[in-house]
């Protein structure tokens, strides 16, 4: 202040660039801006500093280094003479399956629950409520190690549980199933496939056109789910079943063939969506909710069928406000798998985060590079999120 | 009755029929409404019932609460007795035993200041909210010692002290920085919206393990050569960054509910932004947020169990460290539900806090 | 603005006073009365927290043994628990001052990474455990095998060697703790379980059933485990050498906790003498005081006294000494001649 007073006598008075609304704003920007390069400078300076103070390179050369460990679960090719960049990718793929598949799990149980918790079965309503407490107030880390001490506790592979007449193998090496083996003719399934969805994107829009014109409704979610199911089914039985299934066998040590969810994988998937199915139970229940009787009321007073005013008037409603928390609840699984470290599952933070970290000793680029993945998963989430939200706001005319 | 012809008048109301009232009538609504009903209900209560006398027979039944190490564990069912045993570690950490009623003598002091934060029904509020002001302070000279008290450092922290440490802490602060960037977030501003918006959308889209990476490896390579400061300090800093931006969020929410006249009356009264914000806006969207802070809290809380991944000696790392005394080994599902169930009482407990304010705010609202 | 302006006066004179204070990390250590030792979050018998919450095991006792040498007192050591991945971190930062965690010593470790490593004080290789009832007697018989290791050590990269050269398939099973590991193996998640073959002897002590589970005579790499510094402070990396040293030639002359007293005042032997103080001025050499030696044998004991305390045959680990015997005895611990 007293810095301004001196200028008083001047034609201009410095003290108007924090009194004066035109000025003030971008005077306090200016200001901000100053800190904010002065902040970045002072890490980066520092961060070379010390860099070199310990004689530590730096970089990203060591993405090219083939790696030299082994990942169980591999959705690509790689073994120990793959490359830490490689290796970084495995984990990312290993964390988007696990991602993927919990949402999956996640959004069932999580629909069910929400559901039954309005029951009016009261036993139910109280076991959910149970659940959803229990699960929602403790720490996800210790949920994780406890499914995977459960599991661990199964019986051995060589006591595995068999069940579906000796195809599916359950133990504490985890849950063997068939492997498929396509033979020759089978790439025609996928083909048809993409076509009847294709098709069926095409029908949709024409039905609605008719529908907005004529009034006329065809039944659309009926020919589009026998086109989607039906055709590729179809297609597989007339190239004559070109598939045949592995099953696995006791090896020496493990069950070889088939495919193997692994312990560690189930684990940290059957957490993570018991987990989060907990929040999304009490997100559908509050989106349930928020429709009033009214509507109900309303649509049957228009003739409308029970099942048709469910599909037209409940769910699109209770939707707007059950879709945004329930993208957080996704992004949170997501970023919940992090986790896996904890139990030897090979996700990005235990591949790129984890070994690759130690063993090259470039934390600074392994950690940046890590928050760089998991930040992108956010963007793309977000930017999904205001596409609904725009798309689906309330117009008020 | 039925021979009696019926009469205009005044008649005693019968009792609804014996099937709709009482238990029976309540258990034929809510229970056995129709046949799937029934089987649902019955199902389930057989499941309840097979898993509460397995988890008693283990828990209770079969368990062991003595003994000085595994192999006085006979009976079968859970091994309490290192539970028993190191139940000092797992709520104190390694804090010095004979200090121990410091960190006692905090936490009823947090109680104490919580009070009139908690409940507007406490008596001497007044007093007691200045006092709250001072306890960080308080808190502070007494965990660490100093001014004649024996020093404590922060490495001897551990258990549920720590939990308590970290979650306090972590909000305590993040409150206020929370409420900054959510205002800066709505600010007319572009750039300082653009900073906060951000920083808010960085930290909320990395996960804390990642931060905690950074607070246990990388922050002394951002500060100049030779700074180093305690670990507790460095994973105190990134919780708080971290929750701040979640607090942000749940306080942005508050201030969108505020209608956009309460902004216009004031401006039209002349007061300034910050008096604007300070007087009319914040205490409205404060008020409508309070759940939401207490949600995040429960949030932070639980998060605070993966400082064990970085080596921090939480109940869990305290399990975990118990686990690798050979007298111990191999009792992992003993200590991970002892420490769930620590927690669960805990934000279980808050969680209802929640709704009760939720519930006393909704009515405030009508009224 | 005035609040600003203060803040950066005050950031400003932190830092200078923090680069102050980088004068040598043995004069910082006597400046803060504490040596800050890193150690593991817990391996049985290198290093374990008792019911009473000191640290206690092999490792912790060179830490002690630097406190005895630089104050006199044992009890002047305060531990970080460093995990697999903050542990080097945790040292370059200057977090802690010395780390003692079974580390192997390895070129790129030692060269790339900015550290310095004083010594060996446990040669240790990694070794293979797995149940009798596989009836299998070699490693290299595991084909197919699940395997159990400990993340964020040299083992992985050990394992990969061997199995690839011996093309040998098998699924590696990660695992950050050494109690995680454990658990995973006595499950029977894994077939075989794999670490340094100190780890190994003391995991199967727990075992309730130790006999039914075999080492496999595979050693599959060299696994020097020492304590290590930052590189460039000599003075600093000299006393925590020869600490380890005085412990290594202690054993050799014969001097222990138990006789050192009667040494102190001289003895036939200038070896002792020396090391004791009675002759030559070798404590002014390295900067600590007269009765630095005398203090670790005193206070901790000489290398054999604490490797019976933690790992030897009377403790649940049992160990034999093996390739860490003194090289007299057909081992490898030779320290050079204090001189």
């Amino acid at each position: 202040m007293s810095l301004a007073e001196a200028h008083v006598g001047n034609g201009f008075v410095i003290s108007r660039l924090w009194t004066e609304k035109r000025y003030r704003s971008i005077f306090f920007q200016i200001i901000a801006l100053a800190l904010l390069i002065a902040l970045i400078f002072f890490i980066v300076n520092n961060t070379i500093a010390n860099l070199q103070a310990l004689g530590v390179s730096y970089g990203f050369r060591f993405l090219a280094q083939p790696s030299n460990y082994d990942i169980n679960q591999h959705l690509i090719a790689y073994d120990s003479t793959s490359t830490h960049g490689r290796a970084a990718i495995v984990g990312l793929l290993n964390t988007g399956l696990v991602a993927v598949c919990g949402i999956i799990l996640a959004t069932i149980l999580g629909f069910t629950f929400g559901v039954l918790r309005l029951s009016n079965n009261w036993v139910m309503s109280r076991i959910v409520y149970v659940y959803i407490e229990a699960t929602r107030n403790v720490p996800v880390l210790l949920q994780i190690l406890l499914w995977h001490g459960t599991i661990l506790n199964l019986p051995t592979a060589k006591n595995a549980i068999v069940f579906f007449s000796g195809t599916f193998f359950l133990s504490n090496r985890g849950l063997t199933v068939p492997g498929p083996l396509p033979e020759p003719g089978f790439q025609a399934v996928p083909i048809v496939f993409l076509i009847a969805v294709v098709g069926a994107i095409v029908f949709t829009r024409w039905a609605k056109r008719v529908q907005d014109e004529t009034g006329r409704i065809y039944p659309v979610f009926l020919i589009n789910t026998v086109a989607i199911i039906g055709l590729p089914v179809l297609t597989f039985l007339v190239t004559g079943t070109p598939l045949s299934w592995e099953i696995a066998e006791m090896g020496r040590f493990n069950l070889a063939g088939g495919v193997t969810l692994r312990p560690e994988f189930m684990a940290l998937w059957l957490a993570l969506s018991f987990y989060t199915a907990a929040f999304i139970a009490e997100v559908v229940r509050a989106g349930i909710q928020s429709v009033s009787e009214g509507q109900t009321e309303a649509a049957y007073s228009l003739g409308l069928r029970p099942g048709r005013t469910t599909r037209m008037i409940i769910v699109p409603q209770a939707l707007r406000v059950i879709v945004p928390p329930l993208t957080s609840q996704y992004l949170n699984l997501t970023k919940n798998s992090s986790l896996a470290i904890a139990i030897g599952y090979m996700d990005i933070t235990a591949t790129l985060g984890g070994i690759t970290l130690n063993q090259t000793g470039q934390a600074m680029e392994a950690v940046m590079l890590l928050m760089a993945v998991y930040l992108s998963f956010s963007l793309l989430t977000s930017l999904f999120m205001n596409w609904y939200n725009h798309h689906t706001k309330l117009v008020e005319r | 009755m039925t021979d009696a012809p019926y009469q205009v008048g005044q008649h005693p109301d019968l009792p609804p029929p014996p099937s709709t009232t009482g238990v029976i009538g309540w258990m034929r609504n809510n229970l056995f409404s129709s046949w799937a009903n029934a089987l649902l209900t019955i199902a389930s209560v057989l499941l309840i019932y097979g898993l509460a006398t397995s988890l008693y027979k283990w828990g209770f039944a079969n368990a062991d609460f003595q003994g000085a190490s595994r192999n006085d564990c006979t009976s079968g069912g859970a091994c309490w007795a290192l539970i028993n045993v190191r139940f000092g570690q797992f709520i104190y950490g390694f804090y010095p035993e004979s200090q121990r009623w410091r960190v006692n003598l905090t936490f009823i002091g947090f109680l104490v200041a919580l009070w009139p934060l908690l409940f507007t029904g406490a008596p001497a509020r007044k007093q007691l909210l200045w006092y709250a002001g001072v306890y960080p302070i308080l808190a502070f000279v007494l965990l660490l010692g100093g001014f004649g008290i024996e020093k404590v450092e922060t490495a001897k922290f551990g258990g549920f002290m720590l939990t308590l440490v970290i979650g306090v802490t972590g909000i305590a602060v993040s409150l206020p920085l929370g409420i900054m960037l959510a205002l800066g977030r709505r600010s007319d501003m572009i750039f300082i919206r653009a900073i906060c918006v951000g920083f808010i959308e960085f930290i909320r889209g990395v996960p804390l393990i990642t931060l905690l990476f950074v607070a246990s490896t990388l922050l002394s390579f951002f500060l100049p050569p030779g700074t180093s400061f305690d670990l507790l300090l460095r994973v105190l800093i990134m919780v708080t960054l971290f929750s701040s931006a979640y607090i942000a969020e749940v306080v942005r929410g508050g201030l969108q509910a505020i209608p956009v006249g309460q902004q216009e009356a004031a401006n039209s009264l002349g007061l300034g932004y910050w008096k604007t914000m300070y007087l009319i806006i914040l205490p409205q969207a404060l008020k409508i947020s309070i759940p939401g802070i207490v949600n995040s809290f429960i949030g932070l809380f639980k998060d605070t169990t993966l400082v064990a991944i970085i080596g921090l000696l939480d109940p869990l790392g305290i399990g975990r460290a118990a686990l690798a005394d050979t007298k111990w080994q191999g009792l992992a599902g003993e200590v991970y539900v002892f420490v769930a169930i620590l927690f669960f009482i805990f934000s279980f407990s808050m969680s209802r806090y929640s709704l009760y304010l939720e519930k006393k705010l909704h009515v405030g609202h009508e009224s | 603005m005035k609040k600003t302006i203060g803040i950066l006066a005050a950031v400003t004179s932190a830092t200078a006073l923090s680069l102050g204070a980088t004068a040598g990390t043995l004069d910082d250590v006597r400046a803060k009365g504490h040596i800050q030792c890193g150690v593991s979050t817990g391996v049985p018998g290198f290093g374990f927290t008792d019911d009473a919450g000191n640290w206690q095991g092999f490792d912790p006792s060179v830490c002690q043994a630097v406190a005895a040498a630089v104050f006199g007192d044992t009890s002047k050591v305060k531990y970080t628990p460093t995990t697999g991945k903050t542990r080097f971190e945790a040292l370059k930062s200057g977090e802690i001052d010395m780390l003692a965690r079974n580390t192997t010593w390895t070129f790129s470790r030692d060269v790339d990474l900015g550290l310095t490593f004083v010594g060996v004080n446990y040669y240790d290789g990694q070794g293979f455990i797995g149940r009798k009832s596989l009836g299998i007697s070699s490693a290299k018989e595991l084909d197919g095998a699940s395997v159990c290791i400990q993340t964020g050590t040299t083992t992985e990269l050990n394992l990969a060697d061997f199995f690839r050269i011996n093309g040998l398939s098998y699924e590696p099973v990660p695992i950050e703790t050494n109690e995680e590991a454990r658990t995973n193996y006595v499950a029977d998640r894994c077939d075989v379980y794999t670490t340094d073959a100190s780890g190994l002897a003391a995991t199967r002590s727990t075992f309730d059933d130790p006999d039914a589970h075999v080492v496999y005579p595979e050693i599959i790499s060299k696994e020097p485990l020492g304590p290590l510094v930052r590189q460039g402070d000599d003075q600093w990396a000299d006393v925590v050498r020869w600490t380890l040293n005085v412990m290594i030639n202690a054993e050799e002359y014969g001097v222990s906790s138990a006789n050192v007293d009667d040494l102190k005042g001289g003895s036939d032997n200038p070896e002792i003498n020396r090391m004791l103080g009675s002759e030559g001025n070798l404590n002014e050499m390295i900067g600590l005081d007269k009765d630095w030696a005398y203090n670790i044998i005193k206070q901790v004991g000489n290398y054999g006294e604490v490797f019976e305390r933690f790992l030897g045959a009377n403790t649940p680990i049992g160990l034999e000494r093996g390739l860490n015997a003194l090289y007299t005895d057909g081992g490898l611990l030779y320290a050079p001649p204090m001189r």
